[in-house]
């Protein structure tokens, strides 16, 4: 276990972003080891969904190198999809496929990139579904459901490609406040499982219980980052203290 | 003067003699139009200018330009040239039924690419993003992302614009056809009742559209399962 633990299995080197003039991302360093819990947090337009981005490609990095699981991002269609497939992915804006019943969206990704067939397939998502606790829901489309439903078979669809590495970018920043704590509960109980998760999130009693890293961003750099207890009890840089009186004062 | 309803019940079965036309004209031009914009939209759309400019160019030419004029360009025009007299095209083009059907094919390929485009654009980026990274390639997306949701943003104006194929199909007539129009003219060169004939025709192109925007609705429906609550 203490060896696992000790492979590095998202490695962020120097990573530099542009969009046009605007640089998204300034020499950012991580490295996130198997079974890791890293919270991150930042004012908005610091860089945290562009840097969960470049993790799976979704946008490519201008400079330094990006590693998941071994396996160097660049130019090799190869390599992208071998880290996409090793990386499952949930979005403020859930993002389900509205054209689709809540088990199609589900099964789409194994029956096409895993090649499953459609029992396979419809199988491996009720498993899933069972695990978010909305399996009385897969016939439905995604409109029928409440937001907190939808985000957690958005986080069903990410592990029905049984992927070692969850990235959550602001996964309830988009849910009335009623709604956040099944959310919440489901991404608690992965990192029970001992999943790898980066979470982009401000829900901080979810940060202070299961994260064992913390990361503040700011105007693309990584300021600070330190153990929760550290972190939320010294923190070092004025903009991380400036930034958690604002966040922790109501 | 005198209104003849007789007259009016007595056109409209002649007048049904040319919904046969009517109804080749507007499907075979639907349906090789349809093809057409598929095309020109998967072009307009590409980033490669080679491929976006020719669609660009094409799409400005027919939509600025009456259809009327297109139809003389292509039956009356094209003729007068020894070398397509001489050429294999003029199997179809000293026929005016090929050339109604080349000239709304264009048309149609013309507007319903741009529909199309609008359709494909308004797809949500977020979702393919999603989809990408779930791993799914390109084409993958394409079909089974973008393509289901841009076909139920365009439908209403598909549904317009054939109705407005439909309608145009009566330009035929010009061009020595017997479509609906056609023979309204012709009954009326007999009759010298204009008012009784061209309302006769008026109410069978209006029982066509109905049929068209019956068949769009229905599609529309089963399009949008998804979007009832």
């Amino acid at each position: 276990m203490i060896e696992k633990q000790s492979i590095p299995i998202i490695q962020l080197q120097k990573v530099d972003k542009f969009f046009g003039e605007f640089q998204a991302l300034k020499n950012v360093n991580l490295e996130v080891r198997q079974g890791q819990k890293v919270v991150v947090c930042g004012p908005s337009g610091s860089g945290k969904s562009t840097m969960l981005h470049c993790i799976n490609r979704l946008e490519k990095h201008d400079r330094g190198r990006v590693v998941v699981a071994g396996i160097e991002l660049n130019d090799s269609l190869k390599n992208i999809d071998a880290v996409r497939s090793e990386i499952g992915m949930v979005f403020q804006q859930f993002n389900l496929f509205p054209h689709l019943k809540v088990v199609e969206n589900l099964m789409l990704a194994p029956k096409l990139v895993r090649k499953a067939t459609k029992t396979e397939a419809r199988k491996i998502a009720m498993t899933y579904l069972d695990r978010v606790h909305i399996p009385e829901q897969a016939e439905k489309y995604p409109i029928q459901l409440s937001g907190g439903q939808q985000q957690r078979v958005a986080i069903a669809r990410a592990l029905c490609m049984n992927p070692q590495v969850m990235l959550f970018d602001e996964p309830t920043s988009a849910l009335d406040p009623e709604m956040i704590a099944e959310v919440l509960d489901v991404m608690v109980e992965l990192a029970k499982e001992g999943m790898t998760m980066i979470c982009v999130t401000h829900e901080m009693g979810f940060a202070r219980s299961v994260a064992d890293l913390m990361v503040f961003m700011d105007e693309g750099e990584v300021v600070e980052s330190a153990v929760p207890d550290d972190f939320f009890a010294h923190p070092e840089s004025e903009r991380t203290k400036l930034f958690l009186s604002q966040i922790l004062s109501h | 003067m005198e209104f003849d309803f007789a007259l009016i019940f007595e056109s409209v079965p002649k007048m049904a003699t040319g919904i046969g036309l009517t109804l080749q004209l507007l499907v075979l031009a639907s349906i090789i139009g349809t093809t057409l914009a598929v095309c020109t939209a998967l072009m307009r759309i590409s980033k490669i200018p080679l491929l976006s400019w020719p669609a660009i160019v094409y799409i400005y030419i027919f939509r600025g330009t009456p259809m009327l004029v297109q139809i003389f360009l292509i039956y009356y025009g094209l003729a007068q040239f020894q070398a397509v007299r001489d050429s294999f095209m003029w199997i179809a083009l000293r026929d005016p039924f090929w050339c109604a059907i080349i000239a709304f094919s264009l048309n149609v390929g013309a507007y319903t690419a741009e529909i199309l485009r609008g359709g494909i654009q308004g797809v949500d980026a977020g979702l393919l993003r999603a989809a990408t990274a779930l791993g799914l390639s390109k084409s993958q997306r394409f079909i089974h992302i973008t393509t289901p949701i841009a076909i139920r943003l365009a439908l209403p104006a598909f549904g317009n614009e054939t109705v407005s194929l439909m309608k145009s199909t009566a330009l035929a007539s010009t061009i020595t056809m017997f479509d609906i129009t056609g023979v309204a003219r012709t009954i009326m060169a007999q009759t010298f009742a204009p008012y009784e004939i061209f309302l006769s025709a008026a109410i069978v192109y209006l029982f066509i559209a109905w049929f068209i925007q019956f068949g769009v609705a229905l599609a529309e429906r089963r399009y949008s399962r998804h979007m009832q609550r």
